[in-house]
């Protein structure tokens, strides 16, 4: 029962049928997926399951060796990388952090920083930044270019719970002030399904894909997740690969947009 | 003006610091200061392949300076470990070099000014070479400024604004090939790294912007010329390595004073 056909929406950036390999080893296979304007998608999965690689196949950072990556001309996209490695050599204040790689006015970074509420940072150094702080500067930063879309890889990694969900609330916030389009990835299950319009989980292939409610309850999400305590064991332990060589379209059939609110 | 010998050394030191103060800020950054030592000891290889060919020595040297370069930065890229490689590159070209020029009839007696560099033998075409070569570096990286700092900071970063780092890196690697050929004069081969690094570590602790820390890295490295210089006539010691000395004292007071500023 595909119910893709019918909601014939714009697709910001969208992965076709793409595969990634790492010298000999497939990292991701036949994976197709698609960002719509204004919905906030997550990627979850395992570790090892392609996230990463999956965004940076749809950034140009790493090449497909089939398929194809699609975007709307002229994308604006904000990316917020996994991690800075902060060197200490650099010196790097906030301020002049927000102006790479395009130069902003004053006004504008100030602005950029309030909206992310780390109002007072300016001047400091980007290597004495907090994780949490980090992490919403470096918001801040993709924010400036007015992005259609967002791309987040892991944003929460390192900070506390409630840094976490204030995290999360934030990127909501900022899709319901902006109208961007968010994708993220992300390995911590419960508070980004609660923030996501759409869920797709990944391990080398799409496994399963649809609204949180849906994905949840998918016979896929639990053999990769499993359920209520064990789930953070499964996480790590992928032991369960269900077979998907019979049917290798089978995913489709998971792709659920009945509840999807912005379509 | 130009007629004094000591007004020609002294504009060739200040010349040299507008090229390796930025170019020596990003060595220090990306730590490329291996790399920079097996670019520069490559030097001496292009000066004995220039001198048995009749082909201008500056020419030679940017030539083997670039194809080392070159080879450095490939290597890199194919994730050689880099620590070993550089080793046996810098020391192998040295060697090779060293080998080559005792071929070469004439050059042995004055090795030396190609090691440690002959800045008081500078003459009217060498300070026009030097200034020239200088001004296109400083250009240069003026020009990708921004692109330089963004990929330095993080490659996906990078990337993801639509800039292509491998350029970048180009960019940098054809820079350090011009500052070699310029150097040799000035500071001798042994000594072009020490040029580099020196000054831009000892503006490290007293910058706040990548930007201040260039322009304090020619600042300081224009001041150790001048230093060295004096240095060499008034306890008559050999100039080049007069100059680094100078910078290393400069660069453990800044280091003190640093330490007492940020803490």
């Amino acid at each position: 029962m595909p119910v893709v056909s019918g909601k014939r929406e714009m697709t910001l950036i969208a992965a076709d049928h793409i595969c990634v390999r790492y010298g000999g080893a497939e990292v991701l296979h036949d994976v197709s997926i698609a960002v719509h304007p204004g919905e906030i998608v997550t990627i979850v999965g395992p570790n090892g399951s392609g996230k990463s690689t999956l965004l940076r196949a749809l950034l140009g950072i790493v090449p497909v060796a089939q398929g194809g990556v699609k975007r709307v001309p002229g994308l604006r996209i904000g990316y917020v990388p996994q991690r800075l490695a902060l060197d200490r050599s650099l010196p790097m204040t906030v301020r002049r952090f927000l102006s790479l790689p395009v130069r902003v006015s004053d006004a504008l970074a100030v602005q950029a920083l309030a909206r992310v509420g780390v109002l007072g940072v300016e001047g400091a150094q980007m290597a004495s930044l907090s994780g949490g702080q980090l992490q919403r500067v470096l918001l801040a930063r993709a924010l400036l270019s007015d992005p259609q879309l967002l791309v987040l890889d892991e944003p929460t990694q390192g900070l506390d719970q409630p840094g976490e969900a204030g995290f999360y609330q934030l990127i909501e916030d900022v899709r319901a002030a902006s109208g961007a389009a968010v994708l993220m990835v992300s390995h911590d299950l419960h508070v980004v399904m609660a923030a996501s319009d759409r869920v797709i989980c990944l391990n080398g292939h799409v496994c399963c894909e649809g609204t949180p409610h849906v994905v949840s309850s998918a016979p896929e999400y639990r053999a990769l997740f499993g359920l209520g305590t064990q789930g953070a064991l499964a996480l790590y332990q992928h032991v369960h690969d269900h077979d998907h060589a019979g049917a290798p379209h089978d995913h489709h059939h998971h792709y659920h947009t009945d509840e999807h609110p912005h379509a | 003006m130009l007629d004094d010998f000591l007004t020609r050394a002294a504009l060739a030191g200040v010349g040299l610091s507008l090229a390796t103060g930025p170019l020596g800020s990003f060595v220090v950054w990306r730590r490329m200061a291996y790399f920079g030592d097996a670019t520069a000891h490559a030097a001496i290889l292009g000066v004995a392949m220039a001198l048995a060919t009749d082909l201008p020595v500056g020419f030679g040297i940017m030539v083997v300076s670039l194809a080392m370069a070159v080879t450095v930065a490939t290597l890199a890229a194919k994730g050689w470990a880099m620590d070993t490689t550089l080793g046996v590159l810098a020391h192998s070209a040295l060697a090779f070099g060293l080998v080559a020029v005792s071929f070469v009839p004439g050059v042995r007696t004055d090795l030396s000014a190609w090691l440690f560099g002959d800045i008081l033998a500078v003459s009217r075409g060498d300070l026009a070479f030097v200034w020239g070569g200088a001004l296109v570096v400083l250009a240069l990286l003026a020009w990708r400024w921004q692109a330089l700092l963004t990929a330095t900071l993080n490659e996906d970063l990078a990337h993801a604004s639509g800039l292509n780092p491998d350029r970048e890196r180009l960019v940098l690697t054809v820079a350090l090939a011009i500052v070699v050929a310029v150097a040799i004069k000035v500071v001798g081969a042994l000594l072009i790294a020490a040029m580099l690094i020196v000054p831009a570590a000892a503006a490290r602790s007293l910058s706040r912007t990548p930007e201040a820390m260039a322009v304090l890295a020619i600042a300081i490295g224009a001041v150790s010329a001048l230093g060295g210089l004096q240095l060499s006539l008034w306890q008559d010691t050999p100039a080049g390595p007069s100059i680094i000395v100078v910078a290393a004292l400069i660069f453990a007071a800044s280091t003190a004073i640093g330490k007492r500023i940020t803490g």
